[in-house]
């Protein structure tokens, strides 16, 4: 019997094998030396963490209990491998060239780098894997039962041991995950481990199938005989949950954190993959070979109630082969510790990457101002994330009490995990996924999961039976086995059917519906377009570059002057005869950084890109340099828009300008025009009284005759006095109407009257009493003002010799029409345009006044609400006033 | 010596009161009112002195004056000017065009009478 003691000599001394291997593989790595390290065979063995104890011991308990259906778990990865690598691929390529460092970062990049949906993940991923981690510390324990059972001089104590294990694991992850900061998060030492890790599970699982098959069964032929005998070969196969399983474990496969860190983030080269892709699932080959003649014999040869998880372990001590034991032993130990440090590590990335950090950068408030001391706590929180994710580990087994069967915890946690699976290829492949799709997605197809699947399996504690019997709030369809009513299907089947279809539909209508911001959009393209652009490196290589042709383009985009003085400035430093420099790696930054200045860095860098030649255009670049390009239009377009204003403003004033100028000139000439009409009485006057003052000797009639005049032309000033104000008050807009009822013929009457009073020469008026009487109401002393006007000016111009004036009166709808015309020459026609202005007099007219009858005229009926104007064609002077019977202006 | 004066003014009372003075000082007074033939007229009349409104019905008196100034034989004929316009910018432009002597109305009898006299003077000297 191999005592405990003993067991747990080896077990260390394998763990310190553990520790050298890393520790040497990071030191080589560090030196440079690593060739060996970065080959594809450790790549595939890396891969090898997929097979973890559950792999190891439940693939054979999983065949005892339900036969072949234990080939899924291998088959799913097999199918990634070998049918899919192409897409690892472009995985592997997205995940070198945009530096991810985990699952939930590569997730988060692709939807335009956004932290929520990168805790979603990270939150989904330590739910899942949490219960997985627990199972690797639970297979440890009971393998170690084992043994004590075996050993009755040890004094074992389960618990104590499953936290040794845990806190050992802790260290060793911490010490070779946490070692440094690495851009490239590389762990050379964690994965030389975990590749030697794999080749032990392997040589042990293939150790004890061999054992089986000739030493306990005698060859092949009669392990055959036996396994037909066996109730596994005759089990059918259930094709839902094969069809599941195998999806899930495909799923997994590539969602799984673990695998993601192995597999994308620890790769060294892309072409490791074509290895892996032939050499991975040969390995999962040769770990399954033996599960069904261990299981079959197993069920055969060990007492009934046995743990089938653990025969790997039991039929070799029940056979005293203790050393064989012993291998078997560090195998289910290697398939544990490599599985939990490489999970644990993952999980800390993300944990610290995407929640620790993010607040306690946000939690100092200076969050740019950081430099130096970050390293240090990405490094602690990394540390501190895995400490807690093994704690996590550790209470969730002493929580759980360690009893469900291995296998099941296994199918929950990678149905959970699955759930990352839409938004990753859709990501992957389709560039209108949206973060809000992702997301949506993510939450329910993470809720289905929980509810469906984990919490029934968690047990009563967490969801009560009635829920379970009867539905959430006791509807029916909300049983958590059989959602909408579907009934009778396998949990798992059940599960992964619903969550899956749910989580991927609405991920793709809300992706449809929803809009990608630009920077998503730019991901996508990126993600989507991988294999289109090279991602080689920034920096430049001149060895091709045409240093005449940068200058020409300098010259272009700086002018020449500032272009030359450059290239000068750097041929002078590079010691180079001539004005030309070398096309040295720096000088190409100088230059873009130069240019960056005058047309955007991105515009910048393709150009030099373009000569150099050495580096193609991205999409990311033409990207770049089209919204560039959309900033300098929108800004030109600014600049038109503004110049256009500009123009407009500048019309404004000119046409504003000639305004006023006319205005000032109008005002001139009226000024002028007052002038003279002021001072032509007024030098009637000064003349006529200083004749008086001064002539001695005038006779009686010559002084009555200047005193005449006198009187006359100051009665003449007086006149052009009131109607120089009457037309200001008028235009101004300031005249107060005083409007009433009247009929028409009183008004006609009280004009006739007043503008004939004291004529000398006789007009004879004939007024046509057509319609007088009409009733209006308007400002009658405004109107009678226009009539008084119009009958004294024929009054005063009619040459004819027995001048008439005829007034007739005319309706028009609401109007009423007052012609005056009288049997004169009449006026002009090329006068004709300009009577109604002010100081316009007809040519040679002697008689008085200023000129400002008309005007005055005009004034008034515009403000009445008609007008007055001249009538040609009618023999003699002939005037119109239009009138509205009833004025609608009283207001104004 | 001549005393013969030609009045080109539109304005009837102005004309009345220039011929009073004019003429109890000895003067022959001639008067036209209207700028468009004002030229023939004055022409035809061969007055010793032009008196000449400015603002005239058909024709500006400034336009008047340099057609005269443009024929030989009125030349040197002594022109007064008389404006109602108060503006410096007509003298100005009269003086420019050779107008003898230039006056804003209302203006004092004396004023007229001695510029009359003066002008007379002058262009009798030899």
């Amino acid at each position: 019997m191999a005592s405990l003691n003993m067991l747990v000599v080896v077990c260390l001394g394998y763990v310190a094998l553990l520790f050298f291997v890393a520790f040497a593989a990071d030191r080589l790595a560090a030196r440079g030396r690593s060739t060996w390290l970065r080959s594809p065979l450790i790549y595939t063995l890396s891969l090898s963490i997929y097979c973890t104890a559950w792999t190891f011991y439940g693939a054979v308990g999983y065949a005892a209990r339900s036969g072949l259906e234990f080939v899924t778990i291998y088959l799913g990865p097999t199918l990634v491998m070998v049918g899919w690598w192409w897409g690892l691929r472009k995985l592997v390529r997205i995940g070198r060239s945009q530096r991810v460092t985990s699952i939930a970062d590569l997730i988060s990049s692709r939807y335009g780098k956004s932290n929520t949906l990168a805790i979603c993940v990270t939150l989904l991923a330590v739910i899942g894997v949490t219960p997985y981690i627990s199972l690797q510390l639970q297979s440890i324990t009971l393998s170690f039962t084992i043994f004590s059972d075996a050993d009755p001089t040890a004094a074992y104590a389960e618990g104590s041991s499953v936290l040794l294990v845990a806190a050992g694991l802790a260290v060793f992850a911490i010490l070779f995950g946490t070692r440094n900061l690495d851009v490239n998060e590389r762990h050379h030492g964690v994965v030389t481990a975990v590749a030697l890790e794999a080749v032990v599970k392997l040589l042990a699982l293939l150790a004890v199938g061999v054992y089986v098959v000739w030493g306990l069964s005698g060859g092949v032929d009669s392990m055959m005989e036996r396994i037909d005998a066996s109730p596994i070969g005759t089990w059918q196969v259930h094709s839902g949950r094969w069809a599941a399983i195998t999806f899930l474990s495909a799923a997994a496969f590539v969602c799984l954190p673990r695998m993601f860190q192995v597999m994308v983030v620890e790769n060294d080269d892309e072409r490791h993959l074509r290895t892996a892709a032939w050499a991975f699932p040969l390995y999962m080959l040769l770990m399954s070979l033996f599960v069904v003649p261990i299981a079959v014999v197993g069920l055969d040869i060990m007492p009934p109630g046995e743990n089938p998880d653990l025969f790997v372990l039991t039929i070799p001590l029940s056979q005293g082969r203790e050393g064989l034991a012993m291998l078997s032993f560090l195998g289910g130990f290697s398939s544990a510790t490599s599985m939990v440090i490489v999970a644990a590590m993952a999980l800390s990335t993300m944990v610290s990457n995407h929640i620790v950090m993010p607040i306690w950068l946000s939690s100092r408030g200076d969050g740019a101002s950081v430099s130096g001391d970050v390293r240090n706590v990405v490094l602690l929180s990394r540390r501190v994330s895995i400490a807690a994710i093994l704690a996590l580990g550790y209470f969730y087994y002493r929580l759980s009490g360690g009893g469900a069967a291995l296998a099941s915890i296994g199918l929950i946690a990678f149905a959970g995990i699955a759930q990352i699976l839409p938004a990753l290829i859709g990501g992957l492949f389709w560039r209108g996924a949206t973060r809000t799709g992702a997301l949506v997605g993510l939450v329910v197809g993470f809720v289905l999961w929980a509810y469906t699947l984990l919490l029934p399996a968690l047990g009563a504690g967490l969801l009560p039976q009635s829920v379970l019997q009867d539905g959430l709030f006791g509807v029916a369809w909300l049983r958590p086995h059989a959602l909408f009513g579907i009934d009778g299907l396998d949990p798992i089947v059940h599960s992964v059917m619903w969550s899956m279809m749910l989580n991927a539909t609405i991920f793709c209508a809300v992706s449809l519906a929803s809009f990608p911001s630009p920077l998503e959009r730019l991901q996508g393209a990126q993600f989507v377009n991988v294999f289109d652009h090279s991602a080689g490196p920034r920096g430049w290589t001149g060895s091709v570059a045409q240093s005449e042709d940068l200058m020409i383009m300098s010259q272009r985009i700086l002018g020449a002057g500032q272009a030359q003085d450059l290239f000068q400035r750097e041929a002078e430093a590079q010691g180079v005869r001539g004005h030309l420099p070398e096309p040295t790696p720096a000088f190409l930054e100088m230059l873009e950084r130069e240019l960056a200045g005058s047309v955007g860095a991105a515009t910048a860098h393709a150009m030099i890109g373009q000569i150099v030649g050495g580096s193609s255009v991205s999409v990311e670049d033409l990207l770049a340099v089209a919204d560039e390009s959309a900033q300098m239009l929108e800004y030109s377009s600014q600049l038109e828009a503004k110049s256009v204003e500009l123009s407009r403003t500048a019309r404004k004033l000119r046409e504003a300008n000639e305004k006023l100028t006319q205005l000032s000139m109008q005002k001139d000439a009226f000024l002028s025009q007052v002038s003279h009409e002021l001072r032509t009485p007024m030098t009637s006057i000064r003349a006529f009284s200083e004749i008086l003052r001064d002539a001695d000797g005038l006779e009686a009639a010559e002084q009555t005759r200047c005193a005449t005049i006198i009187h006359d032309e100051a009665l003449r000033l007086t006149r052009l006095l009131n109607d120089l104000l009457d037309l200001s008050v008028l235009e101004s807009g300031q005249v107060s109407l005083n409007m009433r009822y009247g009929v028409l013929s009183e008004v006609l009457d009280h004009a006739e009257a007043a503008a004939l009073a004291g004529a000398d020469t006789p007009l004879k008026v004939i007024r046509e009493w057509g319609g007088e009487a009409v009733q209006l109401q308007s400002d009658l002393d405004r109107l009678a003002q226009v009539f008084i006007n119009l009958i004294a000016n024929a009054q005063k111009y009619c040459n004819a010799e027995q001048p008439e004036l005829r007034i007739r009166v005319q309706m028009a709808g609401h109007q009423v029409v007052i012609d005056f015309i009288d049997n004169g020459r009449g006026i002009p026609s090329e006068a004709q345009d300009t009577i109604f202005e002010k100081f316009v007099r007809l040519r040679g007219e002697k008689v008085g006044g200023a000129g400002l009858g008309l005007a005055i005229c005009r004034e008034i009926m515009q403000r009445l609400g008609g007008n007055v104007t001249y009538l040609t064609d009618h023999g003699g002077g002939a005037f119109r006033v239009v009138l509205p019977v009833a004025s609608r202006i009283a207001a104004q | 010596m001549g005393r013969h004066v030609l009045l080109i003014e539109d304005e009837p009372n102005i004309i009345e009161a220039i011929r009073f003075l004019l003429t109890r000082d000895g003067w022959a007074v001639e008067t036209h009112s209207d700028g468009t033939d004002a030229v023939e007229v004055i022409r035809a009349a061969e007055p010793d002195l032009v008196i000449l409104d400015l603002m005239l019905p058909g024709r500006s008196g400034m336009d008047i004056l340099r057609d005269l100034r443009g024929i030989p034989e009125t030349a040197k004929l002594p022109i007064l000017m008389l404006t109602a316009r108060g503006q410096s910018r007509d003298r100005e432009m009269a003086e420019r065009a050779g107008v003898s002597r230039f006056m804003t109305k209302p203006f004092s009898n004396a004023e007229v009478l001695t510029a009359v006299r003066d002008l007379l003077a002058q262009a009798s000297r030899p």
